[in-house]
């Protein structure tokens, strides 16, 4: 008798699971390869718990042309190496979309062996979607195909800091800080061109790299930029990297002015607070005004849900990668690719184009300042960036050198 | 120029004090029981993140007393039911069981605290300037570092070479049997020690953690420096360890306050060379980090038992 039920049960049971697959279909899975552990993490976490809670959110809405999106976190520490045996991990646990932003090092060995895969396995694509590994070759010499940026590259954020820079008299000498690979090279570099170019009488009195993730102790550093007497501070730092030498000027008294690509970097506000007012300025692809109430109330439940900001890039890489897929009708890598090519999107900064002729993300972008008392902190607190000045998508863009060549 | 001598002086000087807390105790350790600790590192993380977490609920200056008494008793409590069983199987066993521990340690403090790095900062107040020197404030929390890593060096020396406690520690270096007949107890006086040692280190955690940033790696990176410090400071000896860290937090943060690359140093010396050549092109900033270990390779060599030591490595 019992046995007979317990047949009947299991038998209903596989049923039910028929049905279920054919409502929905395979689940799509990301693999995200960035730093989920030890002092970078600050940079990957946040990654992940906003993939995870766009993906919540897009699933209702029937997820990519009806499969569930499932995001799976792999460390990579940040180190390239590691990042090559995560991707093989990821591939082969079938693992066709890769996402990953946080150093152009290691953003580098992932493209080179992204796109070695894919040479040899022509019926096996993978495509890798970077939001924030943005040397500038990566969609220029070396662009490919099988990768696509959602962020503004270097030399584009270069060109519209540099532009603000130029018109404002006060900025005499610029003092240059950056990590030593390349990346923070890439941004000196388009620093020192750039203003040479614009402002042919600003001097830069330091152009100083550090190792990468491996200073503690900021101060050496400060002293170098105090002495020298600069006026305003231009710095492409991230993660652990631009926490620490915020708080270290912060901490020494430094009042000039700091533009940065990435101050909004987590724990930085915590630490600086007060003392980053008018200070810390951001040139990124969204401010803290938070206009459109409808993000706003994203930001808060999304604080409330995981503990991190909103990070509104990686929100709009996961809807366009969901456009293209609905849009191609299909979750294979190739289709997905091809509509993602030249798709265009409304954001919450404004309307967006992934440009095809280099995958290129074109979007409007912005500068804004460390203020107190923003109807919407970050961090929990009351301070958030508040917008000084911002570019449309045709002032961000630059021309590319790339010759892309697709699949046949 | 003079503005970043001070300051590098300065920088260099607390770093290199924060460094001998660390090495104090591991020195004083190792000399006393001949246990080379690899977990001395941990225990300093310990005490930042027991700093931290005990000062959500009491503030910050209790928990600065209470922190490494905390990392003392858990220290005394390893040495007594996990090193002194170790003990009867030799060195190399003591060696394993405290690299064990490190790992143990490490994946607590990701299993309790999450791996990323806690926002443990010192109170407002303490952030402000203690004196502004050529434009640049000099925080109160800098200060008081300094004051406390200099009061506990004093009371360290106190310690040893005034009281009979540390009369009992110093003939235990040398005469642990002979100290045994006289009827001290030498395991309690082992026990205390690695306590004592392990609490340094949870003292340097607490003070440095605001400076070097609260995150689960923060052992990994200091370990090693550590080791350094008490390898070129000559192993066992507190004086040496003392000249060493001080030496190695001011060579390296002047490595970094300096551009200059190593064509221009072998300049000075009359040599020109390539300034932008692939290796004479190398800044001392970007050589900085590399500095410890430098100087421990040109010691081992040139003085193989360290700059005071007495002992063979």
């Amino acid at each position: 008798m019992v046995k007979t039920l317990l047949n009947r049960f299991a038998v209903s049971l596989l049923l039910l699971a028929g049905v279920a697959n054919a409502a929905n279909p395979e689940p799509v899975r990301f693999a995200l390869i960035d730093p989920l552990t030890g002092p970078m993490s600050v940079v990957g976490q946040p990654a992940l718990e906003q993939l995870k809670f766009t993906a919540d959110r897009l699933n209702e809405e029937g997820g990519i042309n009806g499969h569930e999106i499932r995001i799976v976190g792999f460390d990579n520490k940040i180190n390239p190496q590691e990042s090559l045996v995560q991707l093989q991990k990821a591939i082969d646990d079938g693992i066709r979309f890769i996402i990953q932003g946080n150093g152009s090092s290691v953003g580098s060995a992932l493209l080179s062996s992204i796109n070695k895969h894919n040479q040899r396995n022509p019926e096996d694509r993978v495509v890798y979607f970077n939001y924030a590994a943005i040397e500038p070759s990566f969609t220029n010499e070396r662009c490919s195909f099988w990768h696509f940026r959602f962020d503004a590259n270097a030399d584009m954020k270069m060109n519209m800091l540099t532009d603000w820079v130029a018109e404002n008299d006060d900025f005499k000498k610029v003092f240059l800080i950056n990590q030593d690979y390349s990346f923070g090279q890439a941004v000196s570099e388009a620093a020192m061109r750039m203003l040479k170019e614009k402002r042919p009488d600003i001097e830069i009195v330091g152009n100083v790299f550090h190792p990468l993730g491996k200073v503690k102790d900021f101060s050496p550093y400060i002293s170098k930029i105090k002495s020298s007497d600069a006026d305003v501070v231009i710095t492409g730092n991230w993660g652990q990297d631009i926490n620490l030498l915020i708080k270290s000027a912060s901490e020494y008294g430094v009042d000039v002015p700091f533009l940065t690509y990435y101050g909004n970097t987590p724990g930085t506000i915590t630490q600086v607070g007060e003392k980053g007012v008018d200070r810390i300025y951001l040139i990124s692809e969204y401010h803290g005004d938070f206009t459109d109430p409808e993000i706003a109330e994203r930001q808060e439940k999304m604080y409330k849900q995981t503990g991190w900001d909103l990070y509104p890039r990686v929100s709009v890489m996961l809807e366009m990668i969901k456009k293209a897929g609905d849009k191609a009708g299909s979750v294979e890598p190739v289709k997905l690719a091809r509509a993602l090519e030249g798709l265009q999107f409304k954001s919450m900064a404004g309307d967006v184009t992934m440009r095809a002729s280099d995958h290129q993300i074109q979007m409007p972008t912005f500068i804004s300042v460390l203020k107190n008392n923003m109807s919407h902190g970050a961090e929990g607190t009351d301070f958030n960036f508040h917008e000084v000045a911002a570019f449309n998508a045709e002032q961000a863009t630059l021309p590319t050198s790339c010759r892309m060549r697709r699949p046949k | 120029m003079l503005e970043t001598i001070v300051f590098s002086t300065l920088n260099g000087i607390l770093y290199g004090l924060l460094l001998f807390m660390l090495s104090s105790g591991l020195t004083l350790i190792f000399s006393m029981m001949g246990v080379l600790n690899f977990a001395h590192a941990s225990f300093y993380m310990l005490g930042a993140y027991f700093a931290y977490a005990l000062g959500l609920h009491i503030g910050f200056w209790p928990a600065l007393f209470l922190a490494p008494c905390l990392v003392a008793v858990i220290g005394a409590v390893v040495e007594r039911y996990g090193l002194r069983r170790v003990h009867a199987s030799g060195h190399v066993a003591e060696l394993l069981f405290t690299f064990g521990l490190a790992y143990v340690i490490d994946e607590l403090v990701h299993l309790f605290w999450g791996s990323i790095p806690v926002s443990y900062v010192p109170p407002d107040y303490m952030q402000n300037a203690l004196f502004t020197l050529f434009g640049t404030d000099y925080s109160i929390y800098r200060g008081v570092t300094m004051m406390i890593a200099v009061f506990m060096f004093a009371a360290l020396w106190f310690l040893l070479k005034k009281t009979r406690v540390g009369m009992m520690i110093r003939a235990a270096l040398t005469h642990g049997d002979m100290v045994g007949h006289l009827g001290h107890n030498v395991p309690r006086l082992f026990m205390g020690v690695f306590g004592f040692g392990c609490a340094l280190a949870g003292l340097a955690g607490v003070i440095g953690g605001p400076l070097l940033n609260t995150e689960p790696g923060m052992a990994q990176t200091l370990g090693p420096i550590v080791f350094v410090v008490v390898v070129v400071g000559g192993m066992g000896s507190l004086i040496g360890a003392f000249y060493a860290s001080l030496l190695i937090g001011l060579l390296q943060t002047f490595f970094v306050a300096f551009d200059a690359s190593i064509a221009d140093l072998l300049g000075v010396i009359g040599i020109s060379v390539d300034p932008y050549g692939e290796v004479t092109g190398i800044t001392l900033a970007s050589l900085a980090p590399m500095t410890p270990f430098i100087l421990l390779v040109l010691i081992l060599i040139f003085r193989p038992c360290g700059l005071m030591g007495e002992l063979e490595p």
